[in-house]
């Protein structure tokens, strides 16, 4: 896997609580410093977004969805922790 | 978590005043009385056990073990609610792609696709695969609720299904977090008044594995599929309804072609009216015997008799002479088809076909082992239900076979499921061994009082050969005769011969053949006795008046003589005299 492989991440929070936001926050960094710019990252709000939740079968918020490269995979819950991130998505620095 | 006590589980302030409602029984249930509102399912049977079916605007906890039918109980709710009731419901799946569930409804005559594209129920199928889920720290399950919200706003859903939500106990590690979440969801579905079932999988000593009843305590319905010596039995309890009278029994339900439906086997006491209209039995000798011409209308009748004394045949002159009066008859034969039973009844001169063909005669055949005892029970309500008729046989209840309690139980509730109704039922029962005229006790499987009228059919063995006989042993509310009657069967259907008591007691057959041969013998001489005095009389009449003619002729021929004696002497005297004066004369003149 190179580099510059598209990688799409999806992000479904439930509303635009502060933490939310930090979290959304939090992610993005870690996205940049895992990945580079090249990740592209989604932020769904379910409330907004609900029939998008349901096609990507999201019942617990928040859910870390990757949707390419397959297969997908999903990571729920406390998104704080950089390397926790990267490793339940398979995109560690150590994997590329 | 502590199993569930239905004493103190449920004590929470709000529903105290309700416990005492808890010990009543089911038709003690106050009509009148405020009670909860409630969603009816539907489903036969169930809504009249628990006073109009699962709490109105909360959650309802169906559990049981797999394959009970907690699925298609669910989405029977759901489809009568929309069907029935007008309330739209929404199905969220956990385990059954929608399409699966459709499938598996449609045998019940579901059609959920047409329900889903006419926007009366929505199908959520909710995929939660654990392979593909990490989780870590705090989340909730937003997308759940809103999911469930999102169906229920497109259809304007009043009921719901989460059909299983256990399933996301083994999706989520943290159960901590995910039993903060059921709670919010089953608080959030009260909030929005919507009458929702949950499904739960039977767990080991509790009622579900993850301790649903827990979140949900207004009502626990349990489900059961038992096995007993190799036959299954549906079974369905209310284990816990708040705040509401409930039937507390195990009751038997079935699922077939027409659905789920749930049987309240426990009879409503003994309420039931009753019927002086007398109804005649067909055979007009068995009328006779009984004072009023006939059996009351709604009697219970047990017919006993050994092999071949026509039991059956007395039923199918019974349903025959019901249905000529336009009455409505079902027949529950156990040992024989339903053209055996038409066959076999047109050798005595019956056309059963002919009533079977207008719809006033139906039978139901099955063999005794295609179902516990129960089913049997559950599936003769039902059928009694909807059929409607007046007049039940079932032929012969000793087809039953089981435990004798048990057996006795299921025969008591089908005599009173037919008494509550009106129903005349004609209960046959095989009798084995001796022909003697003594009343067996094993015969009438303790059924003896519960039935109104007793009639027992025998055969009776003298000088070689077998004839049958019948007496009545009761018939409650009406005089009866108490002659033990010889019976015969014929083209021209049943009919009761005249009683013959000789010496030695009832004569039968040629034994009474030879006996009424002696007696006309007997009368014959006498006659013939009677017809010689007769005679007789008549020849010494006519010998006496032979005489009288006789002496009357010598009386007369005698009286001739003397009259012509007379005559001749007074034709002497008057010739004397002539000669007298011609001699005077004849004198003078020569003087």
């Amino acid at each position: 896997m190179s580099e510059a492989a598209p990688y799409r991440l999806r992000l479904f929070v439930a509303g635009s609580s502060a933490r939310s936001q930090d979290m959304i926050h939090a992610l993005r960094r870690t996205c940049r410093q895992g990945l580079g710019p090249a990740t592209e990252l989604e932020v769904v709000d379910i409330f907004q977004q609900p029939d998008l939740a349901e096609r990507n079968g999201v019942v617990a918020a928040p859910t870390l969805v990757r949707l390419s490269p397959a297969p997908v995979r999903r990571l729920v819950g406390d998104l704080s922790d950089p390397e926790r991130v990267l490793r339940a998505m398979a995109l560690g620095p150590g994997a590329a | 978590m502590p199993g569930y006590d239905p004493g103190t589980g449920s004590g929470r302030a709000a529903t105290r005043p309700m416990i005492m409602e808890y010990t009543m029984s089911l038709e003690a249930a106050p009509s009148s009385r405020p009670t909860l509102p409630k969603a009816p399912t539907g489903i036969a049977g169930f809504d009249d056990i628990t006073g109009g079916g699962l709490p109105a605007g909360r959650p309802s906890l169906i559990c049981g073990s797999a394959g009970s039918g907690k699925t298609l109980f669910a989405t029977t709710f759901l489809v009568n609610g929309t069907t029935l009731f007008d309330e739209p419901g929404v199905f969220m799946s956990f385990e059954e792609r929608s399409e699966d569930l459709a499938a598996n409804v449609a045998s019940l005559g579901y059609n959920l696709d047409k329900l889903v594209e006419d926007g009366r129920i929505a199908i959520d199928h909710v995929q939660v695969d654990r392979s593909d889920i990490e989780e870590n720290g705090e989340y909730d399950l937003e997308g759940l609720f809103l999911r469930l919200g999102f169906a229920v706003d497109s259809v304007g859903a009043k009921r719901v299904v989460l059909d299983t939500i256990e399933t996301l106990f083994s999706s989520f590690d943290n159960q901590a977090i995910l039993r903060s979440e059921l709670r919010r969801l089953f608080g959030w579905i009260k909030d929005r008044g919507l009458s929702c079932i949950i499904t739960g999988e039977r767990g080991e000593g509790q009622f579900t594995r993850q301790d649903l009843e827990e979140y949900v305590s207004d009502c626990v319905v349990l489900l059961d599929n038992r096995v007993h010596e190799q036959i299954t039995t549906r079974r369905l309890r209310v284990v816990k309804y708040r705040g509401s009278a409930h039937g507390t029994n195990e009751y038997p339900f079935l699922i077939d072609a027409q659905g789920i439906s749930v049987l309240p086997v426990t009879g409503a006491g003994l309420s039931h009216g009753v019927s002086s209209e007398v109804v005649s039995t067909g055979i007009p000798g068995l009328d006779a015997m009984l004072g009023q011409g006939g059996f009351f209308r709604g009697t219970s009748l047990l017919l006993t008799g050994t092999a071949g004394t026509g039991k059956t045949s007395f039923s199918s002159t019974m349903v025959n002479a019901a249905c000529e009066r336009g009455e409505r008859c079902m027949m529950f034969v156990f040992e024989e088809s339903a053209a055996q039973v038409v066959r076999n009844a047109r050798s005595i001169g019956l056309d059963l076909q002919r009533h079977a063909d207008a719809g006033l005669l139906r039978f139901e055949a099955a063999r005794p082992s295609l179902y516990g005892l129960e089913m049997h029970l559950a599936r003769m309500h039902r059928d009694v239900e909807a059929f409607g008729p007046q007049l039940v046989v079932i032929d012969p209840i000793t087809a039953f076979r089981g435990p004798e309690a048990e057996v006795q139980s299921v025969l008591l509730r089908m005599v009173d499921l037919l008494k509550a109704r009106g129903i005349t039922g004609i209960f046959t029962s095989l009798m084995h061994g001796g022909t003697g005229a003594t009343i067996d006790a094993d015969a009438d499987l303790g059924m003896s009082s519960l039935m109104d009228a007793w009639v027992r059919l025998t055969h009776e063995e003298a000088n070689g050969e077998i004839n049958r006989t019948l007496y009545i042993i009761k018939a409650r509310g009406m005089s009866h005769s108490n002659q033990v009657r010889e019976y015969q069967m014929s083209e021209a259907g049943i009919g009761l011969i005249e009683p013959y008591i000789g010496p030695e007691g009832v004569l039968t057959g040629s034994a009474r053949l030879s006996q009424v041969a002696r007696e006309q013998a007997a009368a014959l001489r006498r006659q013939q006795e009677i017809e010689r005095r007769r005679r007789e009389i008549a020849r010494r009449r006519a010998a006496v008046d032979r005489q009288i003619q006789e002496l009357r002729a010598a009386l007369e021929a005698e009286e001739q003589e003397v009259t012509l004696l007379h005559q001749q002497d007074q034709e002497r005297e008057s010739a004397l005299a002539r000669d007298r004066q011609a001699m005077a004369r004849h004198r003078t003149a020569a003087e």
